[in-house]
């Protein structure tokens, strides 16, 4: 009997619920932290992105029509899916960011119970940023925060998994949709968790994620006027260019400031807005 | 042997006679026996053009110049039950400033409105240089007696219609009576007379290409200006393919006839990258005469939106907001 060949996986774009391979028909080697050739991925360009864009745009509504409680439901499955699959994220994860095997496990915990977390949000947020607002009159004032609609994501590049979830999650758990850049060189721990949101009712396009050179593809992301707000975590030293180009059409920016850890709220701040709603008041 | 013209330099390899000459019938059989002696089309070499052509790349000049080409191609189209004269005059208005910050953009090239609001059009639209274009004869289906049809074309005219869109007689072609529809067509066009006439073949009814390459025939030898896919009412709109076959019979008629009729896609052509494909279609079949509005024209209203994106994106480098245009 011959010796059975390995199938290989080669990491793929998600857009709108989809698993296509680039537009460009592109991909690109990744390498573990030791060097050793870990996996192909499908290197996306300026056109993935912005099918990526029309397709969040399309979903955010539908996202955002949800009851935040059944959001809060679909985010906890995420976590579910995510926890039957520990092993093959920590091994991602390990290999990705040369951890030691416990340390990978640990991180992949903790990016799960980040998910969790953000899920027990979806259904607070309103009590916790919005509020009843006091005027002179027989009125009621309330602000309540709404979604900004489509978050671009440039992902953190060192932190593959956890510094993914954080990024993509609080935009998500608040009502937006999210178009990430995964980690350049680490991408397929997030694209393993992102295929798992295919079997945890999310609707297509809430999450999409491109793989690729981000030098090439942020600019774009950024850049693009269908996109309301942009997380700069994994910029690098280009986060002051595509501040400056997201400025251009007015968006939502979330740069990572020092002791972010004592302020988990500032992503779920950063990129709702707050809406006021004036009703009178009933006998 | 009557002296040929190539009419343009930049053609390829078109030559047209001189003098106009259309052949005439003396009959039905002698009609069909015509259309049947040229032949039918092969479907997977169609098929198989319009793949290749459809890959190939434009580079940015080209797509830049395409993009304002497209846009001065476009009947700016409603065909609701709920249009309203406001509705038109917005329309109307975004066909002749496009995009009103931007006035290097160029007109489109017609609006198209059903006949009882082609006095509206006319009246908003004034000494501009967009067209009024309507559609007649029981337009979509086309079932009615031939002097409703004809009622229907003059109340078009009379409101001031530049162009007359008409439907043929589907029901009447498949059942294999081409003289009824030569005769339908050819009593519009005498009614029309100067004024530009449309045939609306409607090819998502007409099941092969062999059918859509006849109708385009029946419809040239009866004096159409142009001749259109769709409706736009039907399952099946314009698709590549059945513009190639449309474009190829343009083109053959010309070479025989010395008269040039145009072909207007409609229905289903919504981005910026259909439309460019439908140009290298046209370019590569009939040559650059085809490529201008006199010749060539996309019904649609999605499509100018996409269009006028395409061609910021282009210019400013980022993607555009879609509601960065006004919807109608």
């Amino acid at each position: 009997m011959s010796e059975r060949l390995d199938v290989k996986k080669t990491y793929k774009l998600i857009i709108n619920g989809a698993f296509p391979r680039s537009e460009s028909g592109r991909s690109y080697p990744v390498a573990t932290a030791g060097g050793d050739f870990l996996a192909n991925v499908a290197q996306g360009s300026r056109k993935d992105v912005r099918d990526a864009v029309v397709a969040a745009r399309a979903a955010q509504a539908k996202w955002w029509g949800a009851s935040a409680y059944l959001r809060g439901q679909v985010l906890y499955r995420w976590a579910e899916m995510a926890e039957s699959r520990r092993s093959e994220l920590a091994d991602h994860v390990g290999l990705a960011e040369g951890l030691k095997k416990k340390d990978a496990q640990l991180s992949v915990a903790r990016a799960i119970d980040r998910i969790v977390w953000y899920a027990g949000w979806t259904d607070k947020v309103t009590q916790v940023l919005g509020g009843a607002n006091p005027v002179a009159g027989p009125f009621f004032n309330f602000s309540l925060p709404v979604p900004s609609g489509v978050i671009g994501v440039v992902a953190h590049q060192e932190s593959s998994l956890e510094g993914f979830v954080e990024s993509v999650a609080a935009p998500i758990c608040v009502g937006n949709a999210v178009v990430a850049l995964a980690s350049e060189h680490r991408p397929s721990p997030a694209v393993i968790l992102t295929e798992m949101t295919a079997t945890s009712d999310f609707p297509g396009g809430v999450l999409n994620v491109v793989t690729g050179v981000t030098a090439e593809l942020a600019g774009h992301l950024v850049a693009h006027e269908d996109v309301d707000g942009v997380d700069l975590t994994g910029a690098g030293e280009s986060s002051d260019d595509l501040a400056r180009r997201a400025a251009g059409s007015i968006k939502r920016v979330y740069r990572p400031r020092p002791h972010d850890e004592e302020n988990p709220l500032r992503r779920l701040r950063t990129f709702v807005e707050t809406s006021t709603v004036w009703h009178t008041i009933g006998q | 042997m009557a002296p040929l013209r190539t009419i343009e330099a930049r053609d390829r390899g078109v030559l047209v006679p001189a003098r106009i000459s259309v052949p005439t019938f003396a009959d039905g059989g002698e009609l069909r026996r015509f259309v049947y002696a040229l032949g039918g089309v092969d479907a997977v070499g169609v098929q198989g053009r319009v793949a290749t052509l459809g890959t190939r790349s434009l580079k940015r000049a080209t797509k830049t110049a395409a993009i304002d080409l497209a846009i001065s191609m476009v009947d700016l189209t409603t065909l609701e039950g709920a249009d309203t004269p406001g509705r038109v005059s917005s329309l109307c208005a975004k066909a002749m400033r496009p995009d009103p910050r931007d006035p290097s953009v160029p007109s489109a090239a017609a609006v198209c409105v059903y006949p009882d609001l082609v006095a509206h059009a006319r009246h908003v639209l004034g000494d501009s240089s967009v067209a009024v274009a309507s559609v007649a004869t029981a337009f979509p289906s086309g079932r009615a007696s031939l002097d409703v049809k004809l009622l229907d074309v003059r109340d078009a005219l009379a409101a001031g219609a530049d162009e007359i869109d008409m439907v043929i007689d589907r029901g009447a072609f498949l059942a294999g009576r081409w003289s009824q529809v030569f005769d339908e067509i050819a009593a519009v066009k005498a009614t029309c007379g100067a004024v530009h006439l449309k045939v609306i073949l409607e090819t998502g009814e007409l099941v092969t290409y062999d059918n859509v390459k006849r109708a385009s025939w029946l419809a040239m030898l009866a004096g159409a200006d142009f001749i259109k896919t769709s409706t736009g009412k039907v399952g099946v709109n314009a698709t590549l393919p059945v513009a190639l076959v449309m474009l190829e019979a343009a083109r053959d008629f010309a070479e025989q006839t010395g008269r040039l009729v145009g072909v207007k896609v409609a229905g289903g052509v919504r981005t910026t990258k259909d439309a460019l494909k439908y140009l290298v279609v046209v370019n590569e079949t009939t040559g650059a005469t085809w490529m201008t509005s006199q010749y060539f024209r996309f019904g649609a209203s999605s499509l100018l939106n996409d269009l006028l994106m395409q061609r910021l994106t282009q210019r400013t480098g980022a993607y555009v907001r879609p509601d960065e245009f006004s919807g109608d």
